[in-house]
């Protein structure tokens, strides 16, 4: 026998091998299986798309915080611009400073366009798809991002 | 003549308290012989655990500090108060809040129960990790205990997860944007698939962050996860690791100490004392069914001592030490407890309970690499190391291989300085992003002062290697680099990080917002 034949194999150690290999793997399925139940199936969440009401309400120029829907909202002469203020690093809720936003959790700085000028975050601050209802208050879908620059026009 | 029923049942009755007494404790007295004291230890459930003598070595205070048993009676401290804090305790977004602000002021001793389920938390902590510490460096990780290492990494793992859940729990300020931010770092790994573009076929993050909060949001699903993590799955989990740690440390022999010599004399505590010489012509193979290079027998029994009472009495200070110094300092000092969570306006600075404030200076260069990645690194470099070190030797002994004092007081300078110089230049200069906004992402990942750190502490440790030509000595510079750099960060972010983390010298120096 040379080295690289296999061990040879009993018919009585082949079979308990079997059973063990056929009961391990019905319990990783059955485990896989159980794990499977705290991934969500469908993700519970409030709608987020606000009413910010009529457009008039808002002066060329200015700019409004809301901190609850987690947005500012700018208006200048092209248009209507809504940034999120969620920090695009980890979540907390970025503050407006001198030179844009800043960050209290980890130090991420943004200039006025949302884009990162310093600090840990990877992404800018998105920028939110603003319109108008049927009556014709502004609302912004935080839900959905629209390209920087985007200006809504009323 | 013969008893009457009545008279004997008179007289079982008068014998009542003496026979149950002797139902319930088998010897019924302190023990007086050597027998007697054998007896006590292993007729008893909880004390069985420990073998019937116990090696002098063992008993010495500097050996352990006692440290394990600080963190085993912390954690039934938590255990018990953790029992009564549910009592009141609402899981539910509307009420939690409510209900720890019942137990900390309406609760009769609910602050006092609630302030010592908080410090015992953070004593255990602690605790676990000067263990860990002082398994290191006397060398008690190698074989036949590398197993037990990485049992111990479990129990400190789930240690640190058990605070983590807790955290949320109150559902104050504090807590909500701990979550927040903990949740996120479980989704970070987005930052690395979306720097490359695949996070639309290959997205573990958002399924981590999904698995934790069970929504895109921190809310009821989310409390109702932790809730069950925190009184349920991970203290099950951790008695059972717990048992096993405890097992094996018996059926490891024993805490690992320097063999004793072989026949003739040995020198113990300033006495030369006999040590049992086998016979040549005689075996003692049944004891070689014991674990160990030799069986147990071999060695001196005369440096060994009864358990009882001697490992009792130390085993039983330190618990009373432990549970004197907590509840010390739970009567002084209240666990915190800031505003109802409010998810407009987070907490500035925003800090993690502060055993997690090296990470969260870490994640401040990139939430992947400083969240996930390095801290991986870390766990699985601990758990390699007692595979990768494999020299018989020091064991038992606190720094006990040749120049092991110096390489570790070297690497304890080198680590303080380069990881001061690194803060340093951070604090000062900034990081790649400041100096060139429009730099991929990638490259942040790759390169922070995080990462850097890790690759010259690694490159720290192979000179050690090269140069010392020891897998030891590599191992004791690698590893006090790693507890240096983690003390000092975790300072560094605690005292010197302000509002928007920006640097202070003193906390007193921050603006008032
Ligand atoms: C909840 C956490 C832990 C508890 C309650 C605990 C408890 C204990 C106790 C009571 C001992 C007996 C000796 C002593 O007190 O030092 C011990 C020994 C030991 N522990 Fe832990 N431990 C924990 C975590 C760890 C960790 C994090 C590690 C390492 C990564 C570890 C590795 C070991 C090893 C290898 C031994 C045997 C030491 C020797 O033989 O000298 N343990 N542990």
């Amino acid at each position: 026998m040379s080295r690289l034949d296999p061990p040879r194999i009993n018919r009585r150690s082949f079979l308990s091998l079997a059973s063990m290999g056929s009961f391990f793997a019905a319990l990783g399925t059955a485990a896989a299986g159980m794990f499977r139940l705290p991934n969500p199936a469908v993700l519970p969440g409030p709608v987020r798309r606000f009413k910010l009401g009529p457009p008039e309400q808002f002066a060329a120029g200015s700019e409004t915080a809301f901190a609850e829907q987690g947005l500012v909202l700018f208006r200048d002469d092209e248009g209507f611009y809504a940034i999120s203020s969620t920090c695009t690093h980890l979540g907390c809720t970025v503050a407006r400073s001198q030179d844009g936003f800043a960050c209290p959790c980890h130090g991420s700085r943004f200039d006025n366009e949302g884009s990162v000028i310093g600090g840990p975050a990877p992404r800018p601050l998105p920028w939110l798809e603003v319109s108008r209802v049927a009556n014709g208050d502004l609302v912004v879908n935080a839900d959905s991002e629209v390209p920087e620059g985007t200006r809504y026009r009323v | 003549m013969e008893e009457t029923a009545t008279q004997e049942f008179l007289h079982n009755l008068r014998t009542l308290p003496h026979s149950v007494k002797e139902a319930c404790f088998r010897l019924g007295k302190a023990p007086e012989s050597e027998r007697e004291e054998s007896q006590a230890t292993f007729h008893n459930l909880f004390l069985h655990i420990h073998s019937v003598r116990v090696h002098l070595r063992t008993l010495s205070p500097t050996l352990t500090f006692g440290l394990g048993l600080m963190a085993t009676a912390s954690f039934v401290l938590t255990l018990i108060t953790g029992v009564l804090l549910m009592v009141y305790y609402k899981p539910s977004t509307d009420l939690a809040y409510q209900s720890i602000k019942d137990i900390h002021f309406a609760v009769f001793t609910g602050r006092f129960i609630r302030n010592i389920h908080r410090w015992a938390a953070q004593f255990m902590v602690v605790v676990v990790l000067l263990h860990m510490a002082r398994v290191f460096f006397t060398a008690s990780y190698k074989k036949p205990r590398e197993f037990n290492w990485l049992v111990g990494l479990g129990l400190l793992v789930i240690t640190l997860a058990l605070s983590f859940t807790g955290y949320l729990l109150p559902w104050d300020q504090l807590a909500y944007w701990a979550i927040t931010i903990g949740s996120n770092i479980a989704n970070s790994p987005r930052e690395l698939t979306d720097a490359i573009g695949i996070t639309k076929y290959f997205d573990p993050g958002g399924f981590q962050k999904r698995l934790l909060l069970g929504a895109n949001y921190v809310g009821q699903d989310a409390l109702i996860r932790f809730y069950v993590l925190h009184v349920f799955v991970l203290p099950l989990a951790l008695v059972t690791l717990l048992g096993v740690h405890f097992w094996r440390i018996r059926k490891d022999g024993g805490l690992a100490k320097p063999e004793d010599p072989m026949g003739g004399l040995a020198e113990w505590g300033g006495e030369r004392r006999p040590v049992f010489e086998p016979l040549a012509t005689k075996t003692y193979g049944l004891m070689a069914l014991v674990k160990g290079q030799r069986p147990p027998v071999n060695r001196g029994p005369e440096n060994t001592v009864m358990s009882w009472p001697r490992l009792f009495w130390a085993e039983l200070s330190v618990f009373m030490l432990t549970v004197a110094t907590t509840l010390i300092l739970a009567f002084y000092s209240d666990a915190p407890l800031k505003e109802l969570a409010n998810a407009a306006i987070p907490e500035n600075p925003a800090k993690a309970p502060w055993y997690f404030l090296g990470i969260q200076e870490l994640v401040s260069y990139s939430a992947f690499t400083g969240g996930l990645l390095i801290p991986v690194i870390v766990v699985v470099g601990l758990a390699l190391i007692p595979f990768l070190d494999r020299r018989a030797g020091g064991e038992g002994t606190w720094f006990g291989t040749k120049s092991e004092r110096a390489v570790f007081w070297q690497s304890f300078l080198f680590a303080l300085a380069v990881t001061a110089g690194m803060l340093a230049f951070t604090v000062n200069y900034g990081w790649l992003r400041n100096w060139s906004p429009n730099i991929h992402q990638l490259w942040i990942i790759v390169i922070n002062p995080g990462s850097l750190l890790v690759v010259i502490f690694a490159g720290w440790s192979i000179l050690i290697l090269r140069r010392k030509n020891s897998v030891r000595l590599a191992a004791v510079s690698l590893f006090t680099c790693f507890l240096v750099g983690f003390i000092l960060l975790t300072y560094f972010a605690t005292v010197h990080r302000g509002p928007n983390w920006h640097f202070y010298w003193w906390p007193s120096q921050w603006p008032i917002h």
